[in-house]
């Protein structure tokens, strides 16, 4: 199987489906004749024309909201937002529009639009452009919300939200790009959408998270397993719907839980899984489950501080400790 | 507000201490980061340091007595600060002290209530009850209330075993009964009665046995052995070194070496046989129940004899040092471990042992396999003996090893191959240095 990076994966995929279905278009700021703030669609409107890839004024309304009515109309839109600070100005559009209305038009129309976009800090952007504001685009129903960590899934899912009839926002990580691995070459290799995946099997306890946090997972899980602590990994993928199963499975049979992301704490997606797990799982629990998330500041510019307020593999064995 | 001073919790698989010394009493004043008590672990004595300075309030634990982790054993307050120490005490988790009134306890075989089986043994001191005795029906850590701080799982698992939640001592933080508290307690059996004394025989007067109280040291090792012994299925392989050019070269290092760093013929074997298990990583595994998991990390334990029993020091990333840094780690190691200061960064993390006895003279001889590891290597002294060599009769030194292994991990060709490796690593002892 090809070793791609994360870059190359959504790439790929997007180009894929482009030559798949003509109904499918690009557009967003810098898309076109630059090729992506972060390069992924270079060479695209090269190849597919300006008809189809499509470079759009500074204005994050207009970009969903244009995006909307061509999904409403038959096309197939992957909207791209630079980052997901400035899909706040998109805000109605996502969640009024695009989330509503299917169910609004009792099915009469139907929304296939995937806005593609990049979350999380570490490259000291300032607080306004680091921000992880994932879970409050899962609050809202209608909408698919997706967010993947490894270039395989990264393509799988990509392409599954191109085709899927709902509306989908799409969540890169912007310190992702590199990661490497492998990538199955099959053009329709998708993934399904909802599904949770166990990237490593343990019996001691269960770590859930999503996107970059689960690389630091995943470091810290080799510390663990040096003290002989075997942890379960287990990535989410999609944060709506999100799928528990695996979780549950998991935790019934380690008893323990921690939540690792890199968002806030209150209201985060640790404070749901650990919810949901109280709720299904009561009579499993042998301790009370950890979350491991960003200090509740905005994301400071200084790098050290900034470092200090994202979650690193040693608050992660920390908090795997206080539940052993 | 005055600062509790609770049990630490130094490794893994520690449930409790034992209260050694006081070392601050009642009234004395402490600064952070004084030292505020010696406590006993399974595997070594250890100094517990005050995270604040005050004055210590009082003491809720007696010296001697056995205390989960996480238990409240003092307290340290401001000097001018009052403490009701009842407060405290109630929360306490060492066991009821012997002067305390013993509760009735419902025997769990036969619903009927019997005593306790501390009431009936006076003369067995406290400090040598295990924390769990399906019997004596002490709760660890018995809140006035009653009410047992247990987990959801542990309260589950009691209730399908028909047991009571409040016989099973908590060691989990604040003295919760965890799910691992709960599977210990029903792993013991249930306390035999005590064996009536025989019948003295007239006109014969014989020395009196002595009855020897087992020391924590000991109950581990008697549990860990017993467990090895019975649960893994060991074999054994034996194979001959010639020493002689290993000599040589010991003799050569140490005469460039100080004394500190100077290499012993167990540092030299500990070596070679970490640069063996490099090669045989099902040698440096354990076995997992449906998995074997081979250890990234060579961290080769060094069994060291102290009094009463042994431990194991462990020499970390084992393959990767000199073999003076070896020599050195270990000395200090083993001075801590003879001196009763051993570290608990000393004896965690082996993943493969040695065990000497060479300097006892000793042949030849088996070790058990120290469980969670696969294999352990015994080795005897460095002997001259008569060896044939091209055929005719020569002076030799040989030193006899023995491999006990894993058989649900490794096999026999597996094991020989790997002492194959060890025996040339020492035939051939420039391969240590390079």
């Amino acid at each position: 199987m090809p070793i791609l990076t994360i870059r190359e994966a959504v790439s790929q995929a997007l180009w894929e489906e482009m030559e798949r279905d003509p109904n499918v278009i690009i557009m967003g700021e810098e898309v076109g004749v630059w090729g992506g703030t972060y390069a992924v669609t270079k060479g695209f409107y090269d190849h597919f024309g300006a008809e189809r890839v499509r470079d759009t004024p500074i204005a994050e309304g207009v970009i969903v909201g244009a995006a909307v009515g061509a999904a409403m109309n038959g096309l197939r839109p992957v909207a791209e937002i630079m980052t997901i600070n400035f899909a706040f100005l998109a805000l109605d559009q996502i969640v009024n529009h695009a989330a509503k209305i299917r169910s609004m038009f009792g099915g009469q129309f139907k929304c296939p639009l995937v806005v593609r976009t990049t979350s999380g800090g570490g490259k000291q952007l300032g607080a306004t452009h680091s921000q992880t504001p994932d879970v409050i685009f899962a609050h809202f129903p209608g909408l698919k919300v997706v967010a993947p960590a490894t270039p395989a899934d990264a393509k799988g899912l990509l392409k599954a939200s191109i085709r899927t009839d709902d509306p989908v926002l799409f969540i890169e990580h912007s310190t992702l790009y590199q990661e490497r691995g492998e990538v199955p070459e099959d053009k329709d290799f998708v993934l399904p959408i909802g599904k949770s995946d166990v990237k490593r099997r343990g019996k001691d306890v269960t770590l859930v998270t999503y996107s970059k946090m689960l690389q630091i997972t995943l470091q810290a899980v080799q510390q663990l397993a040096a003290e002989g602590i075997e942890a379960e990994v287990i990535d989410l993928r999609t944060l709506r719907p999100l799928d528990m199963e695996p979780v549950y499975e998991s935790f019934k049979k380690t008893n323990r839980a921690v939540i690792v992301e890199e968002g806030w704490r209150s209201y985060g997606v640790g404070a749901e899984v650990a919810a949901r797990l109280y709720e299904e799982c009561f009579d499993y629990l042998d301790a009370p489950i950890q979350r491991v998330a960003q200090k509740e500041v905005p994301l400071p510019y200084s790098a050290e501080l900034e470092k200090s307020a994202i979650p690193n593999p040693n608050e992660v064995v920390k908090a795997v400790k206080a539940v052993m | 507000m005055p600062e509790i001073v609770p049990m630490p919790k130094l490794g893994f698989d520690m449930a409790e201490g034992k209260l050694v010394r006081k070392v601050k009493q009642e009234g004395e004043a402490v600064q952070k980061g004084d030292i505020l008590a010696e406590i006993e672990t399974d595997k070594a004595t250890v100094e517990v340091e005050s995270s604040v300075s005050g004055v210590v309030k009082g003491w809720l634990v007696e010296e001697g007595q056995p205390v989960p982790v996480g238990a409240s054993m003092a307290v340290v307050g401001a000097p001018d600060e009052v403490v009701d120490l009842n407060v405290y005490r109630a929360g306490s988790g060492g066991a009821a002290p012997a002067s305390a009134p013993v509760a009735e306890a419902r025997s769990v075989a036969t619903g009927t209530p019997v005593t306790a089986a501390a009431s009936t043994a006076p003369s067995a001191p406290p400090v040598t009850q295990p924390s769990v005795t399906r019997e004596a029906g002490i709760p660890a850590a018995a809140a006035p209330s009653g009410h047992a701080p247990a987990s959801p799982i542990a309260r589950r698992i009691a209730d399908e075993a028909g047991i009571d939640i409040h016989l099973v001592a908590g060691t989990g933080p604040g003295g919760r009964i965890t799910k691992k508290d709960v599977e210990a307690y029903l792993r013991t059996p249930p306390a035999p009665a005590l064996p009536r004394p025989p019948a003295a025989v007239p006109g014969v007067t014989a020395p009196e046995d002595q009855i020897v109280p087992l020391t924590r040291l000991r109950q581990i090792i008697a549990r860990r052995m017993t467990e090895s012994k019975q649960t893994v299925p060991q074999f054994y392989v034996t194979t001959e070194i010639d020493m002689a050019a290993a000599m040589d070269l010991r003799k050569q290092i140490n005469a460039l070496l100080p004394d500190e760093r100077k290499a012993s013929v167990n540092d030299l074997v500990v070596k070679a046989a970490a640069l063996a298990l490099r090669q045989f990583p099902n040698v440096n595994a354990s076995f997992a129940g449906d998995k074997v998991i081979r250890k990234g990390r060579v961290n080769v334990g060094i069994a060291v004899a102290v009094e009463g029993g042994l431990l194991t020091v462990v020499v970390k990333d084992t393959d990767q040092k000199p073999i003076a840094q070896i020599a050195a780690e270990a000395k200090a190691m083993i001075a801590r471990a003879r001196a009763g200061k051993v570290q608990g960064a000393d004896i965690e993390g082996s993943t493969f042992s040695v065990s000497n006895l060479g300097m006892y003279d000793a042949e030849n001889f088996i070790a058990i396999i120290n469980p969670p590891e696969a294999a352990i290597l015994a080795t005897g002294a460095v002997r001259e003996i008569p060896v044939v060599k091209d055929g005719a009769l020569a002076p030799g030194l040989r030193l006899k090893v023995t491999c006990s292994a894993d058989h649900r991990v490794t096999d026999g060709a597996e094991v020989a191959q790997f002492l194959q490796a060890v025996k040339k690593n020492l035939e051939e002892p420039l391969r240590l240095l390079v």
